[in-house]
């Protein structure tokens, strides 16, 4: 599978456009990296890959075919920030069912106990929490993963381990990666490719 | 004692009252109410702390009575303004623009005309009576509630577990009723109580004008519009007491609301 943004223009206020003229592709099973300074539109084109946003010009494809507009959407955004990524109100458990049953090996392998099931997220750590985050976004529908900093807040071992258990789901599933970052020592560890968006500012 | 703990004792007495008046205005017989011409027009006396009317009624059951009347109309009516207001709130924030300019339009045109005047209205309209003035007040106290409901709501649907949802396949009334309504249940149970004390205020008031309940209920309004033939003959009893009591439950209903706010506002939950 081939998930295709070509031509992208995107901006929030009226005349400063963000992004223009950006293409990107990413095959199924490669990891791509993502990087640029600040505020040149990393996240935003992570947003309109995943379908969170419109794009103003141009247009992402997957195969050639538009991507849907409801319905369980195949490219999932991981965001940087966990806990505003749950909802306060609710258990774990409840938490980590929103995007289907649990799977068990992927728990193991994300580390997550099974204690935490029955938290709330005010009871567990950021790390923990971007873990549950993780294992939420991992489908078997799921045909392609935005990692958008995803683990920039957390400690060096936890890293390691979502990343492993990120990329080794990815091998099995046939699933590709773009991962956005601002730290060149994971992104050349993790990639096959990198895509800079310095050249678009 | 902290404020915190003043607050709750107060939230803990203006309860109290209320239930009490309720549960006095329903046990009480209806024996202090007949007519009794011997001690017609009797001022305040141990026996009558609230003196008798022209018929000789004990004011302080009619008092009581009334007031449980007046509350009972406050709670249908503000459960009713409340229910209204999270579900236009709700449709604003949620179902495109055109339908959020036309609620926003709606709200304007309701707070920009006095209350008093369109629950005339309406009251009138309907024929008066419990009905009327239930429904008169209903339609014209959401919309301060529902602009709130709204901002909460659009706050609520740019958070991002909820866009997240949305990826994820939810559909918007999964959102709307798992995602968004629970936020809600706060704001709503706080806005409902603040409703009452206005619902209970401008019941008697529309009542008093004639255009409410009938002379029959001893509704508080009627009351007081009643006591007015006989304030000028010095019979100062009959509007005086009925008049604080309404004051005071009002006031009680009022601090019942602000302290819940205070107390369900994460950000003074240490004060």
């Amino acid at each position: 599978m081939l998930l295709e943004a070509s031509e992208i223009g995107f901006r929030y206020s009226k005349n400063q456009w963000v992004l223009r003229g950006v293409s990107v592709a990413i095959r199924s099973g490669e990891v791509v990296g993502l990087i640029g300074p600040s505020g040149c539109g990393k996240t935003t084109l992570g947003r309109i890959l995943a379908g969170y946003e419109r794009p103003h010009e141009g247009s992402v494809a997957l195969d050639g075919k538009a991507l849907p507009a409801t319905g369980y959407h195949p490219v999932q955004l991981v965001f940087q920030h966990p806990e505003k990524a749950v909802n306060p109100r609710w258990r774990m458990r409840k938490t980590l069912a929103e995007g289907g049953g649990p799977d068990e090996q992927l728990l193991a392998a994300l580390g997550i106990q099974e204690e935490w099931l029955s938290r709330w997220p005010n009871e567990l750590s950021g790390g923990e929490l971007q873990r549950f985050c993780v294992a939420r976004a991992l489908r078997p529908q799921t045909r392609f993963l935005i990692a958008d900093e995803m683990t920039a807040m957390l400690d060096g071992i936890t890293q390691a381990q979502i990343w492993h258990a990120v990329l080794d789901y990815a091998r099995k599933q046939e699933m590709g990666v773009l991962v956005v970052s601002h730290e060149k020592s994971l992104i050349n560890r993790l990639c096959t490719r990198v895509v800079d968006l310095t050249q678009f500012c | 004692m902290n404020r915190r703990q003043i607050t709750l004792i107060t939230t803990f007495c203006a309860a109290i009252l209320l239930i009490g008046v309720v549960v006095g205005g329903l046990t009480l017989g209806e024996e202090r109410l007949s007519t009794n011409l011997d001690i017609r027009n009797a001022s305040p006396s141990l026996e009558h702390p609230f003196g008798t009317d022209h018929l000789g009624r004990d004011m302080l059951t009619r008092t009581l009575k009334g007031l449980t009347v007046s509350i009972g109309v406050g709670v249908i009516a503000a459960a009713a303004s409340a229910a209204i207001a999270l579900v236009l709130g709700m449709l604003a924030a949620t179902m495109g623009k055109a339908v959020d300019a036309a609620i926003s339009w709606l709200i304007d045109l309701f707070l920009g005309v006095p209350h008093l005047v369109a629950l005339i209205l309406i009251s009138f309209t309907l024929g008066g009576g419990l009905k009327g003035v239930v429904a008169g007040i209903a339609l014209t106290h959401w919309p301060s509630l529902a602009r709130i409901i709204r901002a909460e709501v659009m706050q609520l649907r740019s958070a991002e577990y909820v866009q997240i949802s949305r990826r994820l396949g939810k559909s918007r009334w999964w959102v709307a009723s798992r995602h968004i309504l629970p936020h809600l249940f706060p704001q709503l149970l706080v806005g409902l109580v603040l409703l009452f004390p206005h619902a209970i205020l401008h019941e008697a008031s529309i009542s008093f004008l004639g255009f409410g309940l009938s002379p029959h209920q001893p509704a508080i309004g009627i009351i007081l519009s009643e006591s007015m033939r006989y304030l000028t003959s010095g019979m100062w009893w009959l509007a005086f007491f009925p008049g604080i009591s309404l004051l005071i439950i009002v006031r009680a209903f009022d601090t019942l609301g602000d302290n819940l706010r205070l107390l369900t506002d994460p950000h003074r939950a240490h004060q």
